[in-house]
């Protein structure tokens, strides 16, 4: 599938954070963005929103991004979306952990666009 | 305080401004802070556990801090508003993991919390840790800011 006809689903609880990947996304000419400020938020708009890949911080308030991850894999609707976790969260321990949840890729902050667009890419040609 | 435990953060300050935001950080002379005033309009505070327990906190004028998050958004911002405030969070919250991180690498194993962000002319800081607090002031071509790192016994 193609960008142009792909929407993404963008969680962050900062705004900032937010701001910067959907100003990547948008670079990259992806259909739509849509957004979500926690996990239980972006659980939510998954049942109304078709959504093609999600990019998701790990810390978060009321549902960190590695529950988020879990519940989606967990869900026989949503299990095939392609996840990035976009996190500071980078100790061997936590990546060892979001790869048993089955995260598509994993994105260090900070990061430069270049380097999430080159991980998009990737998930996306894996997908 | 271990030295030890303080190095990564400015590396971390330095390399996330530069990385996210493309400035240029010049750090100064390291002084131990006794009160808790901040010496500058607003700043974000994170508590850190595990090994060893405390808090990092991030000071930055007014001018300095609407430059940054200018460079970081590519948008002018006139004053101190909530997409500021917002992003000092956040830079507080990457600044953080990076030094874990590299703390991490020589055996340091911590945890951080979420920030809490504070603004005002004369805010204080209040660090989560008795110990004594090691302040660092940064100098960038937008002005100056500090971080503050503390560890010791827990309030």
């Amino acid at each position: 599938m193609a960008y142009k006809d792909m929407v993404v689903l963008v969680v962050d609880d900062f705004s900032t954070m937010r701001r910067i990947v959907k100003s990547v996304l948008r670079d990259l000419q992806f259909k739509e963005i849509v957004e979500a400020e926690n996990g239980a938020e972006a659980l939510a708009m998954l049942k109304s929103v078709k959504v093609d890949l999600i990019v998701s911080d790990w810390n978060m308030p009321v549902m960190t991004g590695l529950e988020f991850l879990k519940k989606v894999r967990a869900d026989e609707q949503f299990k095939s979306i392609p996840f990035i976790m976009v996190t500071a969260e980078a100790q061997k321990d936590n990546i060892i952990e979001a790869v048993k949840a089955k995260v598509s890729n994993y994105v260090v902050k900070p990061f430069t666009p270049a380097s999430l667009a080159e991980k998009i890419a990737k998930v996306i040609s894996q997908s | 305080m271990d030295i030890a435990l303080i190095n990564p953060f400015l590396a971390a300050a330095k390399h996330v401004l530069k990385t996210m935001a493309g400035v240029d950080v010049r750090p100064g002379k390291p002084f131990l802070k006794k009160d808790d005033l901040a010496k500058g309009d607003v700043s974000a505070i994170i508590g850190i556990t595990g090994v060893a327990s405390g808090s990092m906190a991030l000071v930055f004028t007014e001018k300095c801090i609407l430059g940054i998050v200018s460079s970081l958004l590519g948008e002018s911002y006139p004053k101190i508003n909530d997409d500021v405030r917002d992003a000092v969070g956040e830079l507080t919250n990457m600044i953080c993991g990076d030094g874990r991180r590299r703390l991490a690498a020589d055996g340091f194993s911590l945890q951080a919390g979420v920030p809490t962000i504070v603004s005002g002319k004369d805010h204080s800081i209040r660090h989560f840790a008795d110990g004594p607090r090691l302040a660092v002031p940064f100098e960038t071509d937008h002005g100056a800011f500090m971080v503050e790192v503390a560890f010791g016994k827990p309030h």
